[in-house]
């Protein structure tokens, strides 16, 4: 292969050929651009403490969110269950957009069909969509459920989907008995999280009530049905598997509610089978037995929790994403005292393992600043293991974070964890605010360390900190999803990547001398 | 060679059986086998540009990915609103990797996501006075926008918001172009009718807004190059070096004053015909501005097309050009040497857009592979007339194929190579066929001109061959029967 290798430059090398740059300044001449100085001024003023003033005090515009839309969620949730068809009622364009963006982050197919409404179904209704959508998905991607969720263009005309789906049974278009479960997901109401949550309860709550079943919490035990567990919106792959170690550690029985781990890890086989692993339908009523529900998103997963704690009469326990030595601790503890089961012995001594990483690498990362950004959850986890490690959260900013868990405010609960550890006390939190916001906070108050999905790496890279990449979206690195971040492990491998991303920065800036062959 | 025309005609049929009977109906007018008389009679019965199926797994975005993805979003020095709801800006923030020059935030706002993010009282009462705040702010955060742009999602024009009045009022508040585009994702059947009313939106909005201070015989635009992974900028150095002068890039890396002076040019140049049409046809009527198209996939194309280009201007231009081919000419016939016998005899299926479908198939064949088949998301009727005559007889052409259409013709046909977007990327690559995101080129490119050439042999070259495909232990058939019982 070397002998006869020719040259070929990279869209990098290629454009920084002296032809290209001479084109570029070529180019200028029509652009009508703005002289350098005057970029240069207004690059300066972006980064101003008076920009950064005028940045707070806008009241409408937003630049650069961290957050998706309610569908988004719904069909993560759809995925998490076995055979199941997530379908999209609404403009076609959503469901597009839609399945590249967790293809983007998850390297995996996402399967889901849309009605494909158009000008004429947004004046007479989406019902005829509805109905032929769900009769030719039904007869090509053969599903044992579809899931469907509601885009805003059918909220905005107000599409009835209960009544939709009763006259494609009517019209004989799916049988009496095919699963059809649903929610509505205004695009204008919400974010991903909240669209997760709609359809974990519409699909629970469906075929729940079909079953005809009557919740006896802790009847299940005996037939397995002892422990629910449900991860939320979860980005990573890895944290189901690492949830199911932890669970098969404790030698409990348990049923995960929703697990899109199946879809979006399934092998490469040389046959593409459409579905892959997820919660079995018939174990949803059997899970209404269990002795509790145990929930790692207690901010995404709201309403499906008041619905089993209503309808399921369940016990549960809600936690944030257990991130982190004292995360896990807590993990630990919820699903003992659930079951009623001693903590394992391996899992303490992975515990101890984990705690001896943390010695050794505590040098690099006390004391060091970092801005976070994510759903409120992972925040309320990563926030966790920034204290218990001596890290410093400065910036915290979450689009998505009015939300509330037992009528505490997201806010309220994360101020109260910072304000309980000498290591928070430089933290400020952004409700509702964005990465441009963010990107004012990295230029006026520096920090070391910024931790986040890829959206933060502009922000990042204009105010030169390095980005650990962590949460939703990832899409420009690859696999780190496939590695838990919750559990002893998780905390293991955040650790891994924080660490070493502060070695590689010494080792990029250094000044020669101290070039240190070890760290 | 052709193919067999029967047997993929039988295929076709076989594939289109799994549909209920109405879809079935539909899906069979998307379908057509190349013959010697599709190559020439220039008529095809195909039907395209009509309403996919609901339910069927469309590859097919929507008006606002045609407008605010493709045609606005990479003006470079313009503040694109994505108006409405949070989601559609979220999911086309930088993810069409349209390159630019500027700095992102100062002077150039393609990868990022300005929003009015939509919230249930907006929806209640209306976006209008929302949107004025959120063009002032856009000018107090951005002091170098030189323009606003709307682009609408489906909520607005569901609510009979009046974005016209306001962009009317607040051009004339903020002394700048604000532009309306009525691009809502529900409006027409896929991204296509977008471009088109982007297109309108441009016409009339900004074109002729400005001067050229001094034309000159050799003026052409680059229309229609959206400049993926750099596509305009290695397309534009050929143009450049036989010395022609490119006053306007359409639209990547492109600005607002190009967009305003591009009525100055002798000649337009569209490269994505099926998305900026309408402009080089306006100007040719509106102007008088004679328009061509041409193609920079692959050495074979390139050469024709700027032979095609010179043969419109003086001796010069077509000396200069036949210099240049002479000196690109050995490079390309290295790429060749070295690829060619790596990729000769692959069969390819291409599902893109409204044009790569037909524009890419001189590379492949420049390398020696097979195009068997070839489908559009979103073409029309003159995309498919110009299809079948570059397509060998038995070639499957194929319109809005859905992804269970797709996967079964690869599987039948045993392809060597897909070509299509990331939302069918992953499938293929369980299913052990090598695959190329030919939107985006795969995070790669540029895949125009001779630069371009380079990088999209040595790309399939790896994803054909790439030794990672024998790692799979595919299962046998005996094995799936003993796993489902």
């Amino acid at each position: 292969m070397s002998k006869d290798r020719l040259d070929i430059p990279d869209y990098n090398s290629l454009f920084s050929e002296h032809r290209f740059v001479e084109q570029r300044l070529n180019k200028r001449q029509f652009e009508a651009p703005c002289s350098e100085q005057e970029t240069a001024e207004a690059l300066a003023y972006s980064q101003s403490a008076e920009y950064m003033e005028k940045n707070f005090n806008r009241k409408a515009v937003v630049i650069n969110p961290h957050k998706a839309c309610q569908p988004l969620g719904s069909i993560m949730a759809a995925l998490g269950f076995e055979k199941t068809l997530p379908f999209v009622h609404g403009s076609q364009g959503c469901n597009s957009y839609f399945r590249s963006h967790l293809s983007r982050h998850f390297k995996e197919p996402t399967p889901a069909v849309s009605s494909s409404m158009t000008e004429d179904a947004a004046v007479f209704g989406g019902m005829s969509n509805l109905i032929d959508g769900l009769e030719n998905s039904i007869a090509l991607y053969k599903p044992e459920m579809v899931a469907i969720c509601t885009t805003c263009m059918a909220e905005v005309i107000g599409d009835d989907l209960s009544s939709f789906i009763g006259n494609a049974r009517n019209k004989g278009v799916i049988s009496e008995d095919f699963p059809v479960a649903f929610c509505n997901t205004p695009s204008f109401v919400g974010s991903h999280i909240t669209g997760y949550d709609a359809m974990m309860k519409g699909i629970l709550s469906y075929l729940y009530e079909r079953s005809g079943l009557e919740a006896a919490p802790g009847s299940g035990e005996e037939t397995g049905e002892k422990l629910n567990v449900m991860l939320g919106f979860e980005p990573y792959t890895g944290n189901f598997a690492e949830i199911r170690k932890i669970l098969e550690a404790f030698d409990t029985k348990y049923t995960l509610l929703g697990d899109h781990s199946g879809n979006y890890d399934s092998p490469a086989t040389g046959e593409y089978e459409y579905y892959y692993g997820g919660t079995r339908l018939a174990d949803v009523p059997l899970a209404a037995n269990a002795l509790g529900t145990l929930s790692l998103q207690k901010y995404t997963l709201k309403k499906t929790q008041d619905y089993i704690a209503e309808a399921w009469k369940q016990q549960i326990t809600a936690l944030s994403t257990p991130l982190g030595i004292t995360g896990t601790d807590k993990l630990l503890e919820a699903i003992s005292e659930l079951t009623g089961l001693p903590l394992p012995a391996s899992l303490l001594e992975e515990r101890g393992r984990v705690v001896d990483a943390l010695t050794d690498s505590h040098p690099y990362i006390h004391g060091k600043r970092v801005a976070l950004v994510g759903d409120p959850d992972l925040l309320i986890g990563l926030i966790g293991f920034c204290l218990e490690v001596g890290m410093e959260p400065v910036h915290i900013v979450c689009s998505n974070g009015d939300v509330d868990f037992n009528e505490v405010k997201f806010k309220e609960e994360a101020e109260a964890l910072l304000a309980s550890s000498p290591y928070g006390s430089e933290a400020s939190l952004y409700i509702g605010n964005d990465l441009w916001h963010m990107r004012s906070l990295l230029l006026n108050d520096p920090v070391d360390l910024a931790i986040g999905s890829s959206h933060l790496k502009f922000a990042a890279k204009d105010a030169n900190v390095p980005l650990i990449r962590v949460g939703f979206p990832i899409f420009d690195r690859h696999h780190m999803h496939r590695y838990p971040i919750l559990g002893y492990q998780g905390a293991l491998n955040l650790l891994s990547l924080i660490v070493n991303t502060v070695l590689d920065e010494l080792d990029r800036n250094n000044s020669g001398f101290n070039y240190d062959l070890v760290r | 060679m052709g193919l067999d025309i029967e047997a993929n005609k039988k295929l076709v049929e076989e594939v289109l059986e799994a549909y209920p009977k109405k879809a079935k109906k539909d899906r069979e007018k998307h379908y057509q086998i190349n013959t010697a008389e599709a190559q020439t009679c220039g008529t095809c019965a195909l039907k395209s540009n009509i309403k996919s199926r609901p339910g069927v797994m469309t590859p097919r975005g929507c008006s606002y990915a045609g407008s605010k993805g493709v045609v606005w979003g990479p003006i470079k020095d313009m503040v694109h609103i994505s108006h409405g709801p949070i989601g559609c800006g979220q999911y086309s923030w930088g993810t069409r990797r349209n390159y630019a020059n500027g700095t992102l935030g100062i002077d150039n706002f393609t990868a990022m996501q300005i929003t009015s993010d939509f919230q249930e009282t907006d929806i209640v009462f209306g976006g209008d006075k929302k949107l004025e705040v959120i063009m002032r702010e856009i000018t107090e955060m951005f002091p170098l926008a030189k323009g606003i742009s709307v682009q609408s999602e489906c909520p607005v024009g569901l609510i009979g918001d009046d974005i016209e009045a306001v962009s009317k009022k607040m051009s004339k508040e903020l002394e700048m172009p604000v532009v309306p585009v009525r691009c809502e994702g529900f409006r027409g059947v896929s991204q296509s009718l977008g471009h088109h009313i982007a297109n309108d939106a441009i016409r009339d909005f900004v074109l002729g807004k400005a001067d050229l201070a001094e034309t000159g015989p050799y003026d052409v635009n680059i229309i229609g190059d959206y400049n993926i992974g750099g596509d305009a900028w290695a397309s534009r150095i050929l143009l450049e070096e036989m010395g022609l002068r490119v006053i306007a890039q359409w639209s990547g890396d492109g600005t607002l004053n190009e967009l305003e002076i591009a009525h100055k040019a002798k000649l337009n140049l569209i490269h994505c015909h099926r998305s900026m049409n309408y402009m080089v046809e306006h100007m040719e009527k509106a102007y008088g501005i004679p328009w061509m198209e041409y193609n920079f996939f692959g050495p074979s194309k390139t050469y024709e097309s700027l032979r095609a280009i010179a043969a419109l201007f003086d001796e010069t231009i077509q000396e200069n050009c036949e210099k240049m081919i002479a000196k690109h000419k050995p490079v390309m016939d290295a790429i060749i040497s070295k690829y060619k016998p790596r990729l000769e005899n692959k069969k390819v299926l291409l599902m893109i857009g409204g044009l790569r479908s037909r524009h890419t198939i001189g590379a492949y064949e420049d390398l020696g592979m097979d195009i068997v088949a070839s489908g559009y998301e979103f073409a029309h009727k003159d995309d498919y007339e110009k299809t079948f005559p570059m397509m060998k007889e038995g070639t499957i052409i194929m319109d809005d194929p859905t992804a269970y259409e797709l996967e079964e013709l690869a599987q039948k046909m045993n392809v060597d190579l897909v070509g299509s977007g990331v939302k069918e990327k992953y499938v293929y690559h369980k299913m052990g066929v090598p695959f190329r995101q030919m939107h985006s080129w795969d995070y790669s490119g540029p895949y125009h001109g001779f630069d371009g050439f380079k990088i999209f042999a040595k790309d399939m070259d790896m994803t054909v061959n790439s030794p990672v495909w024998s790692l799979m232990q595919k299962k046998t058939k005996a094995q799936k029967e003993e796993a489902s019982i």
